[in-house]
């Protein structure tokens, strides 16, 4: 039942990520390889939704990238003890969608997971699968 | 002015293409089939040169006896495609360059529209309108 709801809520992430990566992407150059996309992602397209860059990305050169937000927009309304931890996750799921929906309209399959182990600071995992 | 105008998607199928007139259908559908061979051509030639090589316009493609055909491609690799009379050389590039800019807007929009699957054929009448406008303007 749960999964289905959160499968929902990415679907619906998904298809937004696809038509705002389009609209903000109008005027930027082309990007040259797939780091330049996932700066792209962390920069304009975080700033657009979140009002703040990401934090931290790292990236372990074959395809695996980590996107660390210190400050989660969502997460920033629940308090910040262990209390919530368990239902945060379900705020990621649009975020995980927006994330995948992005990189598919610019040519990249991948499966975005996310964690929560302090509040409010989520981890974002994106896995670029190879073609 | 414009005779024909055609959007891609990036497994090169086309999403919307445009006639001016239904007479000659099948050739300009030709002609943009072909020229999708040259958009190809120089997204590749984009990848390896290093020099100013950001921008989204492609400019002209190949001239034919009759017509001229220009390029322009998006981020996400949708092609946009169109034909343009030869007889009229007052058409500057940089008009062809607003006129791109305005279907990329328009495709923007239709992208945007959540009952709009990402891959299905364009039905939108605000689409439709702006390429007609676009094709009857530059009389």
């Amino acid at each position: 039942e749960q999964e289905k709801g959160l499968g929902a809520l990415e679907g619906v992430g998904f298809r937004v990520g696809q038509g705002l990566s389009e609209r903000l992407t109008k005027e930027t150059p082309s990007f040259k390889d797939e780091l330049d996309v996932l700066k792209f992602l962390c920069k304009d397209l975080w700033v657009t939704v979140f009002k703040k860059q990401v934090d931290n990305l790292r990236t372990n050169h074959q395809g695996t990238y980590m996107l660390q937000d210190d400050h989660f927009l969502l997460l920033s309304q629940l308090s910040n003890g262990k209390q919530y931890l368990e239902e945060a996750p379900k705020f990621l799921a649009f975020t995980c969608g927006l994330v995948k929906g992005a990189l598919s309209n610019l040519g990249f399959d991948s499966t975005v997971t996310a964690e929560v182990l302090v509040m409010p600071c989520s981890k974002f995992q994106v896995v670029i699968q190879k073609s | 002015m414009a005779v024909c105008i055609a959007v891609i998607a990036k497994e090169n199928y086309p999403l919307y293409i445009q006639s001016i007139t239904t007479e000659n259908e099948l050739k300009f559908h030709y002609t943009v089939h072909t020229s999708l061979d040259v958009v190809d051509e120089k997204i590749s030639a984009m990848g390896k040169a290093l020099v100013d090589q950001r921008e989204l316009y492609l400019g002209l493609l190949y001239p034919t006896e009759d017509y001229k055909v220009y390029g322009y491609v998006t981020n996400s690799k949708v092609k946009f495609v169109m034909v343009a009379d030869s007889s009229n050389t007052a058409l500057r590039d940089n008009e062809i360059h607003s006129m791109f800019q305005k279907l990329h807007n328009s495709y923007i929009d239709v992208m945007c529209n959540p009952f709009y699957n990402p891959g299905d054929c364009i039905h939108s009448r605000a689409f439709d309108n702006m390429v007609t406008s676009m094709m009857m303007q530059v009389c």
